[in-house]
């Protein structure tokens, strides 16, 4: 049943990977993003991360897809890729390369097959990872929050117009 | 229940479909997606390994990547509409200022 249901999640994730990449219009390669991350959600509530699931939804399907959406439309492109590519020869290489990167992964991932699993999986809950982030990583979860505010304030220096 | 290591196949995958965007596509906001796409990749795995190890280590590991993504296309996508506004065009073929 388990493994029906990740077949399932996994042929959607890697489909609108898929889509993202080869689709020639950036606002349908948007909602294949979003499909993707949801995918990805329901594939942490699989792994019992059930915190994780809501975040990923919360932050990446919600903030961050809103951010690239609007970008997308502010900026309309779609006309971009549409004419002749002056540098195919070197896109070209996309294909050995991807094809290098994967085998080297395949590799990797069976490689490790024969090491024995944990017994007890660990409880996803938001209990065991705040307690955690406030006590193990309490120094990178507050140099988290200078990061935010470094970004914040540098997208309001980038995105003022120059006083003329 | 799927192996871990399915989970960790399936990371590969979308990372290496996610290389293949920033390679191929040469619109700055597509190439931007795959590069989400690819974080999301390396959540996946650490959070099967996590699930492996019985340690809720990698969960907290994703948080913060995360929280390092949402910063990245903040700013990223300001740099963007900054070079939007002073070329009126975006394709990366363009941007070869700083090309040796």
């Amino acid at each position: 049943m388990n493994t029906a249901v990740f077949a399932v999640l996994a042929l959607i994730a890697v489909g609108s990977a898929l889509g993202l990449v080869l689709k020639k219009n950036a606002i349908h390669g948007a909602l294949f993003l979003v499909v993707n991350l949801g995918t990805v959600a329901a594939l942490y509530l699989t792994l019992h991360a059930e915190f994780l699931a809501a975040a990923q939804v919360i932050v990446y399907a919600g903030a961050i897809m809103v951010l690239f959406v609007f970008a997308i439309m502010v900026l309309i492109p779609g006309k971009e890729e549409t004419g002749p590519d002056p540098r195919r020869p070197y896109r070209v290489l996309v294909v050995p390369v991807a094809a290098a990167l994967l085998i080297e992964l395949a590799f990797i991932v069976g490689a490790g097959r024969g090491v024995a699993s944990a017994p007890a999986p660990a409880a996803g809950g938001v209990e065991v990872i705040g307690r955690l982030l406030f006590t193990d990583y309490l120094f990178p979860f507050e140099v988290t929050s200078v990061l935010l505010l470094a970004a914040m304030v540098g997208v309001l220096l980038l995105a003022r117009r120059r006083a003329s | 229940m799927a192996p871990d290591s399915w989970y960790l196949a399936l990371g590969a995958v979308l990372f290496v479909i996610g290389v293949a965007g920033v390679i191929a596509r040469r619109n700055p906001l597509v190439i931007f997606m795959s590069i989400e796409l690819m974080l999301n990749a390396v959540n996946l795995t650490f959070v099967a390994f996590g699930h492996r190890l019985g340690s809720p280590d990698g969960q907290a590991l994703v948080f913060f990547v995360m929280a390092v993504a949402a910063a990245e296309v903040a700013v990223g996508l300001a740099i963007i509409v900054a070079i939007f506004r002073l070329r009126r065009r975006l394709s990366v073929d363009d941007l070869a200022a700083m090309r040796w």
